[in-house]
């Protein structure tokens, strides 16, 4: 098959599995941002048996690979006799979610903690002293302030999480890493051709760019104050 | 009758006392510095006023009501507290503006809080946010900064800054404005203009607690003096007595570190 014909095919190919790769990505996030917040209110817990439990999980699961993670929550439920996650993509989408979202959520967790702690405690005293309630102090005064402080490390985590989802691939997620590897098997009546696989970096970049350029915005609309 | 009250006012952090049986008292219109070494607990009996700190022990009354009475766990109901706190105003060393609000947006905000809790604010809402505005103008062109109502605080000088914090203060009209060494963090060639305002709120009566190592300032400015000394009041009086003739060894010595300069 000429080049010209293969590459409708493949581009077709590629962008389902793309799409699978972008679902990936937005429930991550959809999922870790709020969790996160969770997870670091637990670290910074006065509770010591609360902030030494969260801090243990975070080290364990910033310590040890994404892939080796994915590879224990989609098979472990299966071994111990128990597959919950069923057979089938949405069961491999459903397992590489959850530990994504572990994943990320976790090193979310140091961000914002960072970023809580970074607002100085005058802050809050000058607040206090106003007559302001906690709540008003939180939300009026430190919640943009831990924004500006959290959203240069949060874009370079976004940016590396979209180039981590083609790590489910190794528990055979459909995503664009998975699509452009069919065609050196053969599919479609296309095999032996590695290109494909290399072209799948042009979906990574492309993505990247534009999300560099939304972040860079919000970076730029947070400069007004320092 | 004396508008602040404070008697036998101690606190600890675990094992150091760093208030030990503070009293005295202060009259409506009238400023009182306080002076004293590094460490001597100044910052903390401020903390103190502001219910920043819980005192151990002691009481503290304003107007005649008791706000803090350490004998009676009523008086420090965490809603009260919010409302007792109001009595007083706090300047930091460091400012502390709100770094995302303009110097009018630092003096509007608790103000404009405050009114959406009243229960007429939703019919009256432009009025009264005209008003408030309306007051923290004035505010800030009494601290001289007219024109500098629509900068940000990184986009003001030290003094600047501090005229503002000062204006923020103001604006919910305390019974007695509190500053903690409001020069300290300021070059010196600043220093000047931010004395200059607080004089001005002297002469106008303006009730206030001045903590502070410019002795020439807090000679002209106060009518109390009080050193402070590892925790204790160690002397007290008006600045003629107080900086002409100190009683006690330890205001000599401390004194002299300020006139051999
Ligand atoms: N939160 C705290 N925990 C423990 N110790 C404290 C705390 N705050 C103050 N201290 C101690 O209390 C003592 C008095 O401190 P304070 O800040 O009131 O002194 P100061 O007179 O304001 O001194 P300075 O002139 O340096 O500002 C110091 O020994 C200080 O180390
Ligand atoms: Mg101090």
């Amino acid at each position: 098959m000429e080049f010209s014909e293969q590459f409708p095919i493949v581009v077709q190919a590629l962008n389902v599995g793309f799409l699978q790769t972008l679902k990936l990505f937005f429930v991550t996030l959809l999922g870790a941002i709020p969790l996160g917040l969770i997870i670091s209110f637990g670290s910074m817990s006065r509770f010591k048996p609360l902030s030494f439990i969260t801090k243990i999980i975070v080290w364990i699961i910033r310590g040890t690979p994404l892939m080796i993670q994915l590879l224990i929550v989609y098979f472990m439920p299966g071994l111990m006799g128990n597959n919950i996650w069923g057979g089938g993509e949405s069961g491999r989408f459903l397992a590489a979610s959850v530990a994504f979202i572990f994943n990320y959520a976790c090193y979310f967790s140091e961000i914002y903690r960072g970023g809580i702690q970074g607002v100085p405690a005058g802050q809050e005293e000058a607040g206090l002293v106003l007559g302001m309630t906690k709540t008003q102090i939180f939300f009026k005064v430190k919640l943009l302030q831990m924004i500006k402080r959290i959203v240069p490390p949060m874009s370079n985590e976004i940016i590396t999480l979209v180039k981590d989802t083609s790590l489910s691939r190794i528990i055979a997620l459909q995503e664009v890493i998975w699509a452009g590897q069919s065609f050196m098997k053969g599919n479609m009546g296309i095999a032996g051709v590695i290109w494909p696989l290399f072209f799948t970096a042009v979906y990574y970049l492309i993505f990247n760019g534009i999300l560099t350029v939304l972040l860079g915005r919000l970076e730029k609309k947070l400069e007004y104050f320092r | 009758m004396a508008i602040l009250e404070v008697q036998h006012v101690s606190k600890s952090f675990g094992n150091t006392e760093v208030l030990k049986d503070i009293s005295f008292s202060l009259e409506k219109g009238k400023v009182l510095s306080l002076i004293g070494s590094s460490g001597s607990g100044k910052t903390t009996l401020l903390r103190c006023l502001n219910f920043l700190e819980r005192p151990d022990g002691g009481v503290i009354r304003v107007n005649g009501e008791m706000l803090f009475d350490a004998a009676d766990p009523a008086t420090m109901q965490e809603g009260e507290i919010r409302r007792k706190r109001l009595h007083f105003g706090l300047v930091f060393q460091s400012f502390n503006l709100f770094p995302q609000y303009t110097a009018l947006q630092n003096v509007m905000l608790a103000k404009e809080l405050l009114a959406k809790e009243k229960p007429d604010y939703k019919s009256k809402k432009k009025e009264i946010h005209a008003q408030i505005e309306a007051e923290a103008k004035n505010f800030l062109d009494q601290m001289g900064l007219s024109d500098r109502m629509d900068n940000y605080p990184h986009q003001l000088s030290g003094g600047q800054c501090q005229r503002v914090a000062i204006a923020r203060a103001l604006a919910l009209k305390p019974d007695i404005l509190c500053f903690d060494e409001p020069t300290s963090a300021l070059d010196p060639e600043l220093t000047g203009e931010v004395l200059k305002v607080i004089k001005g709120l002297a002469d106008q009566e303006t009730t206030m607690i001045i903590v502070t190592h410019e002795m020439a300032f807090a000679r002209d400015v106060s009518s109390q003096v009080i050193f402070m000394d590892g925790g204790c009041i160690m002397e007290q009086g008006t600045p003629e007595e107080v900086f002409e003739h100190p009683k006690e060894e330890r205001t000599k010595q401390f004194l002299s570190r300020f006139t051999n300069q």
